[in-house]
């Protein structure tokens, strides 16, 4: 969006007329020769115009232009529960947009800490919620390429003296116009040898949050009691994140609808008698150990998916469409976690997930 | 005498921000980048010495420019070049490569004849540069 030269006119052309005045040529070019919506050929907000003082912005138009909508809306679709990570998320794109149209009239402030921890169980999907991150931030200019380099220790941590530096440097220039996401960043830290490497892996990405907080963002995710340690023993890192999201275990409802989720993506479908055994196997999964949340419940219908290819093949007749589609109550029956409730004798994790990492 | 070697060499020198949107080009088409520095600056010299590993799998030039300018605080008053490589063919042919550091100052080249038999001439370049040892030719005086 541009505004117009002369300070009379009114302050935004109508929202409609984004999409199609860019096409057709009829909002035209300003002054400067830009284009009239701003972007640049993937969706990115072009660097902002200077407005006058006295002039007014049209912070929905700017929202839609944007397309930060779009980006929460699938964030919201795709993501079953999560409710205090989406407001978080949402709360941070309003406060980068607000802070896009402080700069549209001159006010400046330093470009906001955006560094951030995701906390919580395995298979909450903190990796997904960075993607989307990395989607919305780019989306709002804060980051020019938008991309996600996850890594773990051993992409950050050498094996010998001097290995370290270039490594962890290496990941950080590939990361560069992106987002960086550690996961299990806590195992940089060995506190039990204090000649770990991973201090100074630690050391270095200290630097590159402070220095280059313009070309990357860095997210660190982790489990929260470990992360809590982390963070303790390292005060400069927790000092640096500017955002601490904490993703909270799903209850079975939710479960039950990222299942829904999986299940349409994957072309398969619940036969009626088997809603209320997957319900009750999610139930008793969940009090067993290990349980890995989403992830757990993808394991569980990828093993469904094993037991009804097996019950077909078995079977040796002809198969229909809907056979093809439909998982049954005995598919999930065959699993480990019924067997167990019902011996009551190992409390352990049953055999079949730990395949899981 | 400004050595005009590889792309833009007769431009005026590139600023950073040319230098980064050229190593975006690269990047943009897949091309690896590498940085190298050399003090013989021949231009039959083609074995430069390497700073650092070649950057694979970067998106945002913001990197290349750093390692950029980290070769050139660790090799001061030495030429530093950027070069991209294609790997399209299965080959590592060089698609880009400019120079982004020289000495601040450039002795230039003398040229040789030297008269062998039946009268013929041969001819010779030499680096006023290269008369001093290795490592020690651009010094700051």
């Amino acid at each position: 969006m541009s505004p117009p030269s002369d300070p009379g006119a009114a302050p935004a052309p109508p929202r409609q007329g984004f999409g199609s005045a860019s096409r057709s040529g009829g909002g035209g070019k300003d002054s400067n020769g830009k284009d009239s919506n701003g972007k640049d050929s993937d969706g990115q907000l072009a660097e902002p115009e200077r407005l006058g003082d006295d002039e007014t912005l049209d912070l929905a138009a700017e929202r839609v232009e944007a397309g930060v909508d779009e980006v929460l809306r699938t964030l919201d679709e795709e993501l079953v529960g999560l409710a205090p990570v989406k407001q978080r998320v949402a709360e941070i794109a309003a406060l980068l947009l607000v802070d896009r149209a402080r700069r549209r009239f001159g006010l400046t402030s330093e470009r906001p800490n955006l560094h951030m921890s995701f906390t919580g169980s395995p298979g909450t999907g903190k990796t997904t919620v960075a993607m989307r991150m990395a989607a919305l931030l780019h989306r709002l200019g804060y980051l020019r390429r938008g991309h996600l380099v996850a890594v773990t220790r051993d992409d950050l941590v050498g094996q010998y003296v001097g290995h370290t530096a270039p490594k962890t440097k290496e990941v950080v220039k590939r990361a560069m116009g992106g987002v960086l996401f550690i996961d299990e960043a806590y195992y940089l830290y060995r506190p039990e040898n204090e000649r770990d490497y991973g201090q100074e892996s630690i050391e270095i990405l200290l630097q590159t949050m402070e220095n280059d907080r313009d070309d990357l963002v860095v997210v660190l995710a982790g489990y929260s009691d470990r992360m809590d340690v982390f963070f303790e023993s390292n005060p400069g890192m927790s000092s640096r994140i500017g955002h601490h999201l904490d993703f909270p275990d799903y209850d079975v409802d939710e479960l039950v609808g990222i299942s829904d989720l999986f299940l349409k993506k994957e072309n398969y479908k619940l036969e009626e008698a088997a809603v209320p055994v997957f319900r009750d196997y999610i139930t008793r999964r969940r009090e067993q150990a290990r349980f890995a949340n989403a992830r757990s419940v993808r394991n569980a219908l990828e093993r469904a998916r094993l037991r009804q290819a097996r019950r077909l093949v078995d079977l040796g007749d002809k198969v229909s469409r809907d056979d093809l589609l439909t998982l049954k109550e005995e598919d999930f029956l065959g699993s480990r976690v019924f067997e167990n409730s019902e011996g009551g004798d190992e409390p352990s994790a049953p055999d079949d997930e730990k395949s899981e990492s | 005498m400004k050595i005009t070697q590889g792309m833009f060499s007769f431009l005026p020198e590139l600023s950073d921000e040319e230098i980064g949107a050229q190593c975006q080009y690269a990047l943009d088409n897949e091309w690896p980048l590498s940085i190298e520095y050399t003090d013989d600056p021949h231009p039959r010299n083609t074995y430069w010495e390497m700073h650092a590993l070649p950057m694979f799998d970067l998106e945002d030039a913001a990197g290349v420019v750093k390692e950029i300018n980290d070769a050139r605080k660790a090799h001061p008053e030495t030429y530093i070049r950027v070069i991209a490589y294609d790997a399209a063919r299965h080959r590592q042919s060089v698609a880009m490569l400019f120079i982004v550091q020289r000495p601040t100052t450039e002795p230039g080249f003398r040229l040789e004849r030297t008269e062998t038999n039946d009268r013929h001439i041969q001819y010779k370049m030499h680096s006023y540069a290269a008369d001093r040892p290795a490592g020690d030719r651009y010094q700051a005086k």
